[in-house]
């Protein structure tokens, strides 16, 4: 090849030229100023007297933590005072064009959320074991839900019917418990029923490729007309016999159980708690370091890749979205086996769409949605300590927060996350 | 392995893709496979690598004929492809991409990533590719995403490799890297099966070459044949392969575009300061690789870009900030580069996409409604004049073949009194006689003191039009050569060079 005279060319064209120009973000300080003036109105408006006291231990406790008082005032003042500073860090680094790291994060929620409390609960006593304690309950059907839902997106169909899978694994769990007495016979029950929920999804969004977004609430919406006419039906009439499943017993942990605070929080759950925590792990495992989850996640990315490299696209599809299915059913045997040990309708209350919001604020990873289920669970939680304590806060008000914090969550927080590539897209050849 | 492909017929529904088609490759032989887009090239490979099923004919692989029911059969078979459009996942490593649905696992069915790293290295280093096992895919430049295609097929051992235009992504310098990767193959014994319809790479590296047309076989050549011969076996008709023009009547200088800089909502720097002039009558091409800024800037000529610094003005007015619909209404002409996606609505007749871009004014609208007679007499005409085969107006525009796609689009732009012509990829995909008219259209627009920006990454195309040449790389100009540039300096500018007396 003969060319003129050629070299190498100048400064702009042969330097690594598409640069980035870093977007500064103002998400963050904007909401921490928000959160810390909101913070310090309320106690303008509203100071609080007397004493706040967090109470770390249980009775039951083997070595128990004291309690912590603290004088209300100048304790949320103290914390109101922390989050400032948090918020002019967070400014600082925004000028500095650098993001807030996620320590900042963590601390400035303890601090808000300690602030709160010490403001919320003047002159009473915060049950801090049982305000994470009861989180924990509130968030186990939801992380079961969120693993469902990362399943089921990470193979590129959208899990709307979370919800159903919930509502009919409660039902399923409720009936076949009480018919036979073993709450492990009602478990698995759970599993089937949310499989056959998925099955039922699985035929129209991965074999007749009906819009999955649409098929989803349909079958919400199916299973909670279903489960209702069976309730009144069926299950109310003969309550005795068919809807009074027996209980998981609480099964303390030796030694882990004992540890003051964690302890009581983790450690001395029921059976189906410990299963929720190897749920977790081997999902998040099986996911990103074994053959099968290579394949779930090429499936979801690029299916016709896949199918290219001698992949079954739509048989892997089914098989996920069916153990995604039984994962959330294993949800809803919590509320029947575990919570209230009775099938009511719609006892879900669209638990299922709060567990989307949280594969979504996971950014479909399973670690980050069963962290992002926790947040959910614990604003629940909250909601429900503060009522029992007398709060100055209305409960109605209360009852609202953990969806604003979803909406919040899901629209500002989440920062840049990618969906995989083919999910909600039916994979058709030819 | 020798693969023979016995008179493989294929349907969907009435149309024959594959009409009794044979083919021989030999173990160390390159054998061409030319043909117009739509000619049925691609449904034979994926016949032959299992993605579909032919409905009569048989492959035969050494004398053992195959029953693929999918692409895993043709892979166990010895079948390997590098497809048009890389079958690779973006957000895996190569590694992965390279291992998956052949995965060495460990215990309990976890990945052996140790094994799959080491074999893409083994391979990579046999063939000089210079590929890093950890890598994300959708970090590496094209044409080494393509070497991850070849390594994956390669380590599956394959005997026969289907290569389906893989050189429509690539720049001059990566397709002769490809033809040399090619030969290494042939010599290390693998038959390989070479799909295009670009007649110089054909000369350059097939043994055999195999002519189809509308699905059948309509003639072999050797390599020895010109250009000329090729072209009128694939299209059926002499050609001309060359767009005769004038001299340009230049006029005043008409767009005027000054450190243009655009970065997108991440803060990525897509054009990074460029400026250049075109003036009345004259055609400046925009040469470079898909991808190096030439889409934000046809965009950002348009207003369809938000952070745009920087001034465009079209005969002294400022373009840079207005609507969409300020640009249109000052005189610019737009063939978007994907006219599937930007340029058609393909559930809309042919004669409600004619009117797309005036659907707001007189003569088709009245007092807010659609005057339907206007828009018939319209369409009718321009379907004439543009040469739209068409059963008739009413035909949804989703139904047309590319190239007619393409010449709607055509119609509708060049059919307003234009100030500016933009065209970007204005024959991609369309069938060398559409690409004839279309290239005529766009000369006549220029000798009619319309300036044009046509954007290409096809060097033919830009040679055949340009006044001018505006190399891109990276969101900058290498350089503004004349029309008439050598190639092989045109692909030089294309990796960034600069020869010594371009002046940027």
């Amino acid at each position: 090849m003969t060319t003129p005279g050629l070299s190498p060319a100048p400064a702009p064209t042969s330097a690594p030229v598409v640069d980035t120009v870093a977007v500064r973000s103002l998400k963050t300080p904007v909401i921490f100023g928000v959160l810390t003036l909101g913070l310090a109105l309320i106690l303008l408006l509203e100071a609080p007297s007397g004493d706040t006291t967090f109470r770390l231990a249980v009775s039951t406790d083997f070595a128990s933590l004291p309690e912590l008082t603290v004088p209300a005032a100048a304790g949320a003042w103290t914390l109101t005072a922390v989050c400032a500073l948090l918020t002019a860090e967070s400014v600082r680094r925004y000028l500095a064009r650098r993001t807030s790291p996620i320590w900042v994060l963590v601390v400035f929620a303890v601090a808000w959320m300690a602030g709160f409390l010490t403001w919320a609960a003047a002159g009473e006593t915060v049950p801090v074991v049982g305000l994470l304690a009861g989180s924990i309950a509130l968030s186990v059907p939801l992380v079961f839900g969120a693993l469902g839902g990362v399943l089921g997106e990470r193979a590129g169909v959208v899990n709307i019917a979370i919800d159903g899978q919930l509502l009919f694994g409660a039902f399923a769990a409720a009936l076949l418990g009480s018919l036979t007495g073993s709450p492990w016979v009602g478990l698995i029950a759970a599993m089937v029923a949310g499989a056959l929920v998925a099955l039922v999804l699985g035929l129209f969004a991965i074999t007749y490729f009906v819009d999955q977004v649409i098929v989803g609430v349909v079958l919400n919406v199916l299973v909670i007309g279903l489960t209702s006419f069976l309730f009144s039906q069926v299950l109310a009439p003969n309550a005795a016999t068919l809807n009074t499943p027996p209980r998981f017993p609480r099964i303390p942990i030796p030694v882990l159980g004992d540890i003051p605070l964690v302890g009581p929080v983790f450690f001395r759950q029921t059976a189906v708690v410990y299963l929720l925590y190897i749920a977790v792990a081997v999902v998040a495992f099986a996911l990103y370091r074994t053959r099968w989850g290579l394949r779930v996640r090429a499936v979801g990315e690029h299916p016709l890749a896949a199918d290219t490299v001698g992949i079954k696209v739509n048989r892997t599809r089914y098989r996920t979205i069916l153990l995604a299915g039984a994962v959330a059913g294993m949800g809803g045997a919590f509320y029947t086996l575990v919570s209230v040990p009775q099938f009511n309708r719609e006892m879900t209350g669209g638990a299922g769409y709060i567990a989307l919001a949280a594969v979504i604020f996971g950014k479909w990873d399973p670690i980050r949605a069963t962290l992002a289920a926790l947040l959910f669970g614990f604003a629940s939680n909250l909601q429900g300590v503060l009522a029992v304590i007398g709060s100055p806060v209305p409960s109605q008000f209360m009852l609202m927060l953990p969806y604003v914090i979803t909406i919040f969550a899901v629209a500002g927080l989440v920062g840049r996350s990618r969906p995989p590539a083919a999910d909600g897209v039916p994979y058709r050849k030819e | 392995m020798k693969l023979v492909l016995r008179n493989i017929t294929k349907r969907f529904g009435s149309l024959v893709a594959n009409d009794r088609i044979s083919l021989e490759v030999a173990p160390g032989e390159v054998h061409c496979l030319l043909g117009e887009n739509g000619a049925g090239k691609s449904t034979l490979m994926n016949v032959l690598y299992g993605l579909y099923q032919a409905d009569e004919g048989e492959i035969v692989l050494d004398d053992e004929v195959q029953h693929f029911t999918g692409p895993g059969d043709a892979m166990a078979a010895g079948i390997g492809m590098v497809h048009q459009h890389f079958m690779l996942i973006p957000v895996f490593t190569v590694a992965e991409n390279v291992m998956l649905g052949n995965e060495s696992t460990g215990f309990a069915g976890t990945l052996d990533l140790d094994a799959a790293r080491a074999r893409v290295r083994e391979i990579s280093e046999r063939f000089g590719f210079h590929v890093d096992p950890d890598a994300l895919v959708e970090e590496l430049p094209v044409g080494v995403q393509q070497r991850v295609e070849i390594i994956k097929a390669l380590s599956r051992d394959a005997e026969v490799l289907v290569f389906d235009e893989p050189t429509a992504v690539l720049t001059p310098q990566e397709t002769d890297e490809l033809m040399e990767i090619m030969r290494q193959l042939k010599d290390a014994g693998k038959a390989i099966v070479f799909i295009t319809h670009k007649l110089r790479e054909v000369r350059e590296v097939a043994d055999k070459i195999t002519v189809i047309r509308l699905g059948k076989v309509v003639g072999e050549a050797e390599p020895t044949a010109t250009n000329a011969e090729l072209a009128s076996l694939m299209v059926g008709r002499p050609v001309e392969l060359v767009v005769h023009k004038d001299e340009p009547q230049l006029g005043d200088d008409a767009l005027v575009v000054k450190d243009l800089r655009v970065r997108d909502a991440l803060g990525h720097v897509h054009l990074d300061g460029i400026s250049f002039t075109i003036r009345a009558g004259e055609v400046l091409c925009v040469a470079g690789v898909q991808g190096n800024g030439q889409t934000e800037l046809t965009e950002a000529l348009l207003g369809l870009q938000e952070h745009v610094e920087g001034s465009i003005t079209l005969d002294g007015k400022q373009l840079v900030g207005r609507s969409v619909r300020q640009v249109l209404d000052a005189g610019v002409g737009f063939i978007p580069e994907d006219r599937q996606e930007d340029g058609l609505v393909g559930g809309f007749s042919i004669a409600e996409n004619l009117m797309l871009n005036r659907s707001f004014r007189s003569p088709f609208v009245r007092r807010g409604s659609l005057r339907m007679d206007a828009l018939e007499e319209f369409a009718k005409t321009k379907l004439q004049e543009y040469d739209v085969r068409a059963p008739d107006i009413y035909t949804h525009a989703g139904k047309l073949s590319g190239g007619n796609q393409q010449k709607v689009v055509v119609a509708r732009e060049l059919s307003r009194d234009l100030r500016l012509l933009v065209a970007a990829q204005p024959t991609r995909g369309v069938d060398v006689g559409s690409i004839e008219f279309i290239h005529k259209q766009v000369i006549a627009t220029r000798d009619r003191g319309v300036p044009v920006l046509v954007v290409s990454t096809e060097l033919d195309e830009v040679v055949a039009l340009a006044d001018r040449i505006m190399v891109v790389y990276r969101g900058h100009v290498v350089g503004i050569v004349p029309g008439d540039t050598p190639r092989e300096t045109l692909g030089l500018m294309m990796t960034g060079e600069r020869p010594k007396d371009v002046v940027a």
